[in-house]
């Protein structure tokens, strides 16, 4: 046991990091003014668009609010990203 | 040329208040004429800071609703004869001041004075909207702390929504380097990269600060590490480029030797 604990020493991430990770995320949400109400809805607007050409897993839809590294600007910008697992492609 | 520089945070207990009383003297030493105005009405505390409690006679409403001239409450420093306190008052609140007032206020002073410094409560509500209306730039004081950065994104947000878009600099407080050393605190880096705005001043937690505020006298300009970087900050706002300071500063003994050794 004494082992593993030396080796989690090694492997924990140091705090400053991770408040640095989660102020990036959260802020970038805070920035974009989401509430999550509102993100329910778009999600919900999401689902019923595809809907109408394939079959979706609707529970396992996703979709979140982050940072993404921009193709013209410098920098990141905040983008809307959407993890929607198919079941099945209609014809 | 004057300026209005409004001292701010949004979150509470941050140092906004003895940042406004150490850049305030600083600027004082740097031979500015300088007015510091505590906008926190109903929860003064400058005047404790600066030591001049004891000498209040009018205050920030008792200018704004014309009983005296601003001559009148404006409090004389008892160090620097260009120094200037105007008090809060104690027993009103928020609302007994507007925004356009505290502008006029601003603009009046801009006449006499190079500096005029707006000590800003804590919050974004009326107070807040009260101290940045005059304001030409904003002092945005943070510590390395997730609440106290989150807020402090806010009120970056506040200040470039608003009619005239302040630019704000942001001064990082109570910065512990021995736990920075250990990666437990963020550094000045990290707290500039997630705001995305100008540093500076990066200020140490040093225990002469509490002494200092303990006994009514601004430690700016003296020789330890928080008093030097006040100053630094001062001659940053007047337009100097000064380089930051090595906040590792202790040079004992053992830092020496394994200074050596790092070569």
């Amino acid at each position: 046991m004494v082992y593993m604990n030396i080796f989690d020493i090694f492997k924990k991430k140091n705090s400053g990091n991770v408040a640095k990770d989660r102020l990036k995320l959260l802020l970038v949400s805070d920035r974009a003014n989401c509430s999550p109400e509102i993100m329910e809805q778009i999600k919900n607007d999401i689902i019923n668009v595809i809907k109408k050409y394939m079959e979706i897993d609707c529970e396992g839809l996703d979709i979140q609010i982050t940072q993404t590294e921009s193709e013209t600007e410098n920098g990141s910008v905040p983008a809307l990203i959407a993890n929607i697992p198919i079941k099945e492609v209609r014809h | 040329m004057s300026e209005v520089i409004v001292v701010t945070s949004g979150k509470g207990g941050v140092g906004k208040t003895t940042t406004t009383a150490n850049v305030g003297t600083g600027l004082a030493m740097l031979n500015k004429k300088v007015v510091l105005i505590d906008t926190d009405i109903g929860l003064r505390n400058l005047d404790l800071v600066m030591g001049l409690e004891n000498r209040i006679v009018y205050n920030l409403v008792d200018v704004v609703e014309g009983n005296c001239r601003p001559k009148q409450a404006m409090i004389k420093d008892k160090r620097f004869s260009n120094l200037y306190l105007l008090p809060s008052a104690q027993t009103r609140d928020k609302t007994s001041v507007t925004p356009e007032q505290m502008k006029a206020l601003t603009d009046e002073l801009r006449e006499e004075f190079d500096y005029i410094l707006l000590d800003c409560p804590a919050g974004i509500e009326q107070g807040f909207q009260n101290a940045i209306a005059g304001a030409d730039r904003a002092l945005l004081v943070t510590t390395p702390e997730v609440s106290a950065i989150r807020d402090a994104d806010r009120i970056i947000g506040l200040l470039e929504a608003g009619e005239t878009k302040k630019r704000a600099d942001l001064i990082v407080n109570r910065i512990r380097m021995d736990m920075v050393k250990k990666g437990d605190m963020m550094t000045m880096e990290d707290v500039q990269d997630i705001l995305a705005i100008d540093l500076i001043g990066a200020v140490p937690d040093d225990e002469n600060i509490v002494i200092a505020t303990n006994q009514g006298e601004p430690l700016v300009g003296s020789n330890n590490l928080a008093g030097q970087a006040y100053m630094n900050i001062c001659k940053r706002i007047t337009g100097e480029d000064v380089p930051f300071l090595d906040l590792n500063g202790k040079s004992g003994f053992f830092s020496k030797i394994s200074g050596l050794f790092k070569k």
